[in-house]
């Protein structure tokens, strides 16, 4: 098992080195310099000063030396200072993760508890209502705008009902709640997002589940069990689950880049300070620092993801390890 | 075909019908405004009201459909010649070509798409081309795994043997022989990449980094929304369904033309 997450580990460095080269690319796009549009902010800046600034940011120096400085400080864990607070982005980032990574966590969670159980039941009757319904829901699931669902739900229950807060993470008191309150003033302040980040998952994985549940169902080993007379429960529960469940572990780990880049559009509209929020207002201040930060860390969380299920998958299937070694 | 298909189809036909006739549909101009008669409710003047400067939200919508659905194509007409061109030579020249533009196709999935389209539009400034270029060349991953699967597993048969044979360039059979078997699966995921393209879009455009007013779209026709939430139902609930049922459509033709070409269905 060591030997395998190594490999996996090994293997993760030309990836890396491509992630810092696109997200370098990628602001680097702009014929002008980055400084530029901030120095056009105050069309008073004078030449002079302008050139202090490029100078500040390295920007006077050739492409690939620029590129070969920033990869160095980042090997330090140095993203730099942001342009609206000359604030280290490390510790704004360092800040916001937690916040995205708990939203993501739980609505991963959320996507596993249901979309499994609505996956087996509507493989196991095959054609009944139920799994038309679910069809359905699983359609309108991938359909779903998911600002507009936010919307419909923060109308819902935050204006029309009054039941749940529909901004930001905690209450104004919430440093003078006890322990209870505190955790039940959490909840209540993350269902919405936790609900809304992670219906087109649901959608996703229950549809995933359906169809391996379905080829499973078909394999010999499972009409063998059968034949030997056990209970129809232990075949689907105990034969036949297990070995469905395998491709999903691989398919939520893929989900993660999705969740991670919709945190962008339920933390903008439920004003919470997460990850997303940092991203959405840096792009609308243009504070290319912050950008390339979240930029960068947003595909490594997404490589870490990708590896937790590869090792999981490993975990569960005895298979892989063997081979991989 | 079943019914579902023909929802989609029809879906398909009818916001194709009133995007490309747009001024003929709509009685009022969309970009006129009408102070007096802001935030209206629905009515027989405006069948789906009016928004906080008076504009008919219907024509807005007729005339948003046409941006969200030109988006829509030209950006997946973009990931498809983007994924055909990088999936063909990959699948064709294999070696280190193909581990190059394979290993490339990893890091591209690595990034939250999201993130790298706000990214590019931060430095690039948002625009309605902007975002459909930066669409396109965000999505055709997808596309380039599948034709250079179909061609691997066709490169070795026969025909293009023979091809090769009577002398037939690397272009001439890549064109000609390999990428029309692997057309199917490109129009299906074509198909869904138009849904899919259409959601980025809206999301983009509510988030204000889309479409730029006063130019309507029916991502930024929400934006209004949250700023009437409990005041005008109806700017909340048209624009949104529009989007909905147009990508269900689009996804439930995509799921009909995947049966289609399945050469394993049940007959």
């Amino acid at each position: 098992m060591v030997n395998y997450i190594l490999k996996r580990l090994m293997g993760m460095v030309p990836v890396l080195i491509g992630i810092t080269l696109i997200t370098f690319f990628v602001i680097h796009l702009s014929p002008g310099k980055p400084t530029r549009l901030q120095a056009e902010m105050s069309p008073k800046i004078s030449l002079e000063a302008r050139e202090k600034l490029d100078k500040l940011y390295g920007l006077d120096k050739p492409v690939h030396i620029q590129y070969w400085e920033w990869v160095k400080r980042l090997m330090r864990l140095d993203l730099g200072k942001s342009f609206v607070d000359e604030r280290p982005v490390s510790e704004k980032i360092g800040e916001r993760i937690p916040i995205t990574i708990t939203i993501n966590v739980l609505s991963l969670a959320l996507i596993f508890l249901a979309a499994v159980p609505i996956g087996i039941t509507s493989a196991v009757r095959e054609g009944s209502a139920y799994d038309r319904i679910s069809t359905v829901f699983v359609f309108i699931g991938f359909a779903m705008p998911t600002f507009w669902l936010a919307l419909l739900l923060m109308s819902l229950f935050g204006v029309q009902l009054g039941w749940l807060p529909i901004s930001g993470i905690k209450s104004i008191d919430f440093e003078d709640y006890n322990l209870v309150e505190k955790i039940f003033d959490l909840i209540r302040h993350l269902a919405l997002p936790v609900f809304v980040s992670a219906f087109a998952g649901l959608a996703g994985i229950s549809r995933y589940m359906r169809t391996s549940m379905l080829e499973i169902l078909n394999k010999d080993f499972v009409r063998t069990a059968r034949a030997k007379g056990l209970p129809e429960r232990d075949v689907i529960y105990k034969h036949a689950l297990r070995n469905a469940l395998l491709p999903i572990v691989t398919i939520i780990g893929l989900s993660v880049p999705g969740l991670i880049g919709g945190s962008v559009i339920f933390e903008s509209i439920y004003a919470i300070p997460g990850m997303g929020k940092l991203f959405y207002d840096s792009v609308m201040a243009r504070d290319y620092p912050v950008i390339m930060g979240v930029l960068f860390i947003g595909a490594v969380l997404t490589l870490i993801g990708n590896l937790i299920a590869d090792v999981m998958y490993a975990y569960v299937d005895p298979r892989i390890r063997v081979s991989g070694r | 075909m079943n019914r579902l298909t023909m929802f989609g189809l029809v879906v398909v036909a009818v916001m194709a019908f009133a995007a490309l006739f747009a001024p003929f549909i709509v009685k009022h101009d969309p970009g006129s405004i009408d102070l007096q008669n802001g935030l209206m409710p629905p009515s027989a003047g405006h069948i789906m009201g009016t928004d906080s400067l008076g504009r008919d939200l219907f024509s807005r919508m007729v005339f948003g459909a046409r941006i969200s659905l030109s988006v829509g194509f030209v950006a997946v007409g973009i990931s498809v010649v983007a994924g055909v061109l990088f999936g063909s030579v990959a699948g064709y020249y294999g070696g280190w070509i193909d581990s190059a533009i394979s290993r490339f196709i990893d890091i591209m999935l690595c990034f939250p798409t999201f993130f790298l389209i706000l990214a590019t539009i931060a430095v690039l400034g948002p625009s309605i081309w902007n975002i459909m270029v930066i669409i396109g060349l965000t999505s055709w991953m997808g596309v380039a795994r599948l034709i250079r699967a179909e061609i691997l597993s066709l490169k070795e048969r026969e025909f293009v043997e023979a091809a090769r044979a009577v002398g037939a360039s690397d272009f001439r059979i890549i064109t000609r022989h390999l990428i029309p078997n692997g057309i199917g699966p490109v129009l299906v995921s074509a198909t869904l990449g138009v849904a899919g393209a259409i959601l980025t879009e809206s999301g983009l455009s509510f988030l204000g980094l889309g479409v730029q007013p006063p130019v309507p779209s029916w991502g930024n026709i929400l934006t209004e929304a949250k700023s009437t939430l409990g005041i005008a139902w109806w700017i909340t609930v048209f624009p949104g369904l529009a989007i909905l049922i147009t990508v269900l459509g689009y996804n439930l033709l995509g799921e009909g033309l995947r049966e289609h070409f399945n050469p394993h269905r049940k007959q």
